[in-house]
């Protein structure tokens, strides 16, 4: 896959901000000192105004995106997950997700792809604590093109929006002419008849490449691109389900709490299937090339292809 | 309205205080009560509110950082017209829309949820804010407690505040001296409160907040000054009103029992009896 384009998720939000940024003069970024990582700065290089850098206070940022809410603004708060998600959480809770206030949280730098910096940035939590909060939309994309659609749609949309972004540049798999995004929809990537892969984020095109490897060994494995956690698309997980018998979650998120969970609540109520949860085992990361940081971890294609081949 | 009429105003806002706290058998009563002055002054002499369009969007904005006190705030409201003061005593039931804590989604009149100390300012800077990239004129006020300012997300949006010259912003600070623990001073000192916010770049103004003479000029005064928020500083007492429960960090939350109410209601009731003799 050498010659695939490649693009950091967080790379998507900052251009497509920019685009959006020209069409609506409502839409407003916040920033906590990190514009540079969070690829914001390409819209505060054009609408310095509507740049809003509120220095290292993620908490007061939180506040301050739920007040220019009240107002009309549609305001993107960005950081880094650990940081959006983690640290603000209860300003996230109380301030954003309990009035229901129109506010979006751009989290970049998500789960251990952040790499050399190690755990303390490496936030594989975010997607449970978001999960958990009455009436958050939780977005996770796969690449570029999905990226870029998910910030349209999340601007569209009246309400809280979590995206989660990454650092790391990966492979764009979507083409931008044909691709529709869709909150709550997941989208079939492959059909297959022997097990489901259902994945999110930068693990759909590591669980497309241990298909192909799969196929070679005689396992027809559907994939499953889930981008939305919350809604979670409950007809298709369930039907994919219901097809091959077996499912199998991939997510660069602690195995507690993210993709996996809510696939599981699903399934044990509505329909009982075995499920392998691949993502980060109830610990921390650690530093290192992402690349490697990914493949220790078991989250590319190599890792997904030996766990599925264990559990069949 | 002159003096006078404020301070039946804001008698009849105890009345109320007291009522909510003792039908939910549970609240705030000691912080409503010290506050309460301030609310009156704001929703019926200082803000630009409409009752009958409460989301008009050249509305002045409140936001009760101190959400707890919600009691002191929904009487206000009541009294202002923005629900029947008959409803005050719904406070805390199941089924009501008077939450514990303000619900700007289901109470007519509350700009922002809060409760969560520390989180009120950061909205109320958020709208001030807006109100300077839109160019509008309406002005935002923030009432926060001298117990809350211990909180560091205070500081942060302080210090934003300051940067950003907001000012179409006005803090209140409830400065009543006690918190839930006893004497904020012996608990985890705050003071000196007025030299922390001028060196947030604050515009600073220490009033009495129960001297509706002091409280005007305060309001006045911050409409005058350009470039920096102001924030004013409210010496006030505890539970003020009620004579059982005056600078009593008990009183912070706990309610009346039916002994405990009549003797609040008759000390208000007297309270009125002689404003209407002066």
């Amino acid at each position: 896959m050498s010659d695939v384009k490649k693009i950091a998720t967080r790379e998507s939000y900052g251009n497509a901000l920019v685009e959006l940024g020209r069409e609506h003069d409502d839409l407003i970024v916040l920033d906590a000192d990190l514009a540079g990582a969070t690829k914001t700065g390409v819209f505060k290089k054009e609408f310095p105004d509507r740049h809003i850098d509120c220095g290292i206070a993620e908490a007061n940022m939180t506040g301050i995106a739920a007040g220019l809410a009240t107002c009309g603004k549609v305001p993107f708060m960005s950081s880094f997950a650990m940081f959006a998600a983690g640290r603000a959480f209860e300003q996230v809770r109380n301030s954003v997700g309990y009035p229901h206030l129109n506010v979006k949280i751009g989290a970049t730098h998500a789960g251990i792809s952040v790499g050399e910096d190690g755990a303390t940035h490496q936030c594989n939590e975010d997607l449970a604590l978001m999960r958990a909060i009455p009436g958050m939309v939780v977005i996770n994309p796969c690449d570029d093109v999905e990226a870029r659609a998910a910030v349209k749609a999340a601007y569209e949309y009246v309400g809280p929006v979590y995206l989660r972004f990454g650092r790391l540049a990966i492979p764009v798999i979507n083409d931008p002419k044909t691709y529709q995004f869709e909150i709550g929809k997941g989208i079939v990537l492959k059909e297959g008849r022997d097990v489901t892969i259902i994945a999110t984020g930068l693990c759909v095109s590591e669980a497309l490449e241990a298909a192909v490897r799969l196929e070679a060994d005689g396992i027809q494995a559907e994939v499953v691109n889930i981008h939305t956690i919350k809604p979670l698309d409950e007809e298709l997980v369930l039907a994919s389900a219901q097809k091959t018998g077996k499912v199998v979650t991939v997510e660069e998120h602690s195995v507690i709490g993210g993709l996996g969970s809510a696939v599981c609540d699903l399934l044990s109520e509505k329909a009982p299937t075995r499920v392998l949860k691949i993502g980060i085992n109830d610990e921390f990361g650690m530093s290192g090339p992402a690349k490697e940081l990914i493949a220790k971890y078991g989250l590319d294609a190599e890792g997904i292809f030996h766990k599925v081949r264990g559990f069949l | 309205m002159d003096n006078l009429q404020l301070k039946q105003t804001a008698n009849e806002i105890r009345k109320g205080i007291v009522a909510a706290v003792h039908s939910a058998k549970s609240g705030h009563p000691g912080g409503s009560l010290s506050a309460a002055d301030l609310f009156t002054y704001l929703y019926f002499e200082e803000m630009k509110v409409d009752p009958k369009n409460p989301k008009d969007a050249a509305r002045d904005r409140f936001v009760l950082s101190k959400g707890h006190v919600a009691p002191g705030l929904y009487s206000t409201l009541a009294h202002r017209g923005f629900f029947p003061v008959e409803d005050l005593t719904t406070l805390r039931h199941v089924g009501s829309y008077l939450q514990g804590h303000p619900d700007m989604k289901h109470i007519p009149g509350v700009d922002m949820s809060s409760g969560s100390l520390g989180q009120g300012f950061s909205a109320a800077v958020g709208m001030a804010l807006a109100g300077k990239l839109d160019h509008a004129d309406y002005r935002v006020y923030a009432l926060a407690g001298d117990g809350e300012i211990q909180e560091g997300q205070i500081w942060e949006a302080a210090m934003f505040a300051g940067h950003r010259r907001l000012d179409n912003l006005v803090l209140v600070i409830d400065n009543n001296g006690l918190q839930i623990d006893g004497n904020i001073e012996e608990v985890c000192s705050p003071y000196p409160i007025d030299r922390k916010l001028e060196a947030f770049n604050f515009h600073v103004i220490n009033i009495d907040g129960h001297d509706f003479d002091q409280i005007r000029s305060a309001f006045t005064e911050a409409r005058n000054i350009k470039g920096m928020p102001t924030a004013i500083i409210a010496r006030t007492v505890k539970g003020r009103g009620v004579s059982f429960m005056e600078n009593q960090a008990s009183w912070h939350g706990a309610a009346p029992n039916d002994e405990q109410f009549a003797v609040a209601m008759e000390d208000l009731e007297k309270a009125g009896e002689a404003l209407c003799q002066t």
